[in-house]
């Protein structure tokens, strides 16, 4: 249940951890393009969080950074077929940025040190608060940009700008600013430098 | 002449690709904390952006395109990045010690830098043949290298202006960058 808390509200991997800017800034344009990507992405480090955490004893360290590459590109490949024969017009919008799921920061992170049912319950509270940040940030740039809401019109004079590339750093800006103000993370969020995320550090990555 | 003249102006200002595709994005906030590391890590992702742009190409034309099975494209990209990018890694670990100094703590942004992938996967959908894929590569580098040095200034500024409390931290870089991407939005006339 903490693991689950933490993921979606303490350790919100857009929100506060800062990881995953690329799809989270790129392809939230409207409310379902967001939700579609989270709950790909949720789907996608639950089961290499399970895989990796499984096989944790037949890899060794060295090879757990290869390891997570290609257990990630497999599923990936997998995800974007799937998603090309289900849902095509998802698929069409989120173009690049579904394969480029791969080179996530959030999937990137090492969990296979957890138990595997820990992992897998990581995974799922991290991509649930993914989901969560990109669909409330898809519907906001959807409703102020484009004056709709999942599609249904909500607005008659959007603002133009709110769909457009500036617009999501805008509404992000906006967002983790409302967040500092409420204190609700009890964490300042910022990109410190060096880096304190321990697995944006050198280690991990060998 | 003119067609090379295109590509460079649309992927070096048009669709630049940290302030209008986002591609990259985790490590332009991630290392332009530090300017001198943003140096290093715009050089290095503008060559690797060039030599994965080749290698890339050339997979595709030879192996992927005739032998049918595009299916395979996003695994054997990655594979073709992160192994370059290690490669890239190693070199300045081991040769250049002022560049391995000031970039110690980003190489996760180097190894998983989602502008390499986007670029070679970008190139390989747009049907630009083998020199058009490396020139639009080195185009792209250049953009992101730029950008990514301004930015650095501009965030070292920021560090000694007196933000309030609220904005402090992530909101105001972000506004930064929302306000240079506006600006950027001005090229969109080039093309």
């Amino acid at each position: 249940m903490t693991r689950l808390y933490n993921g979606i509200v303490k350790e919100n991997p857009v929100l506060v951890l800062l990881l995953g800017m690329c799809p989270a800034l790129a392809v939230t344009t409207t409310a379902v393009n967001g939700l579609g990507m989270g709950i790909a992405t949720t789907i996608v480090l639950i089961l290499s969080n399970l895989i990796l955490s499984l096989l944790r004893d037949y890899v060794p360290a060295e090879g757990r950074f290869p390891a997570r590459i290609l257990t990630l590109a497999a599923l990936v490949s997998v995800a974007e077929l799937v998603m090309e024969a289900c849902c095509t017009s998802l698929y069409d919008a989120l173009g690049v940025y579904l394969p480029l799921m791969v080179v996530n920061g959030l999937l990137l992170r090492d969990a296979e040190t957890l138990e595997p049912g820990e992992s897998a319950l990581d995974g799922l509270g991290k991509g649930l608060g993914f989901t969560l940040a990109l669909t409330v940030l898809g519907a906001l740039r959807e409703l102020l940009g484009s004056g709709t809401i999942f599609g249904a019109q909500a607005l008659s004079n959007p603002i133009g700008i709110f769909a457009q590339p500036p617009g999501a750093l805008l509404m992000l800006a906006f967002l983790i600013a409302v967040l500092n103000a409420a204190d609700f993370g009890h964490k300042r969020r910022g990109w410190a430098f060096p880096s304190e995320n321990p697995d944006e550090q050198e280690e991990g990555k060998q | 002449m003119s067609t090379l003249a295109m590509i460079f102006i649309g992927a070096a200002l048009v669709h630049n690709l940290v302030l209008t595709q986002f591609l990259g994005a985790d490590s332009f906030f991630g290392v332009s904390g530090q300017v001198k590391a943003s140096v290093v890590m715009g050089a290095a992702v503008m060559f690797l952006l060039t030599v994965v742009s080749a290698v890339a190409s050339l997979f595709q034309d030879l192996l992927l395109t005739p032998l049918n099975l595009g299916f395979l494209r996003t695994f054997v990209f990655v594979l073709v990045t992160v192994i370059l990018a290690w490669v890239v890694r190693k070199f300045l670990q081991e040769c250049v010690p002022e560049a391995n100094q000031a970039l110690r703590l980003c190489y996760p942004y180097l190894l998983g830098n989602t502008a390499v992938l986007g670029v070679a996967l970008t190139n390989a959908q747009s049907g630009y043949d083998f020199g058009q894929c490396v020139f639009s590569g080195f185009s792209a580098g250049l953009g992101y290298a730029v950008v990514l040095f301004l930015f650095a200034c501009i965030r070292a500024q920021i560090r000694e202006d007196d933000v309030p409390e609220t904005l402090r931290g992530a909101p105001v870089v972000l506004l930064a960058a929302a306000l240079m991407s506006i600006a950027f939005m001005g090229f969109a006339n080039l093309s």
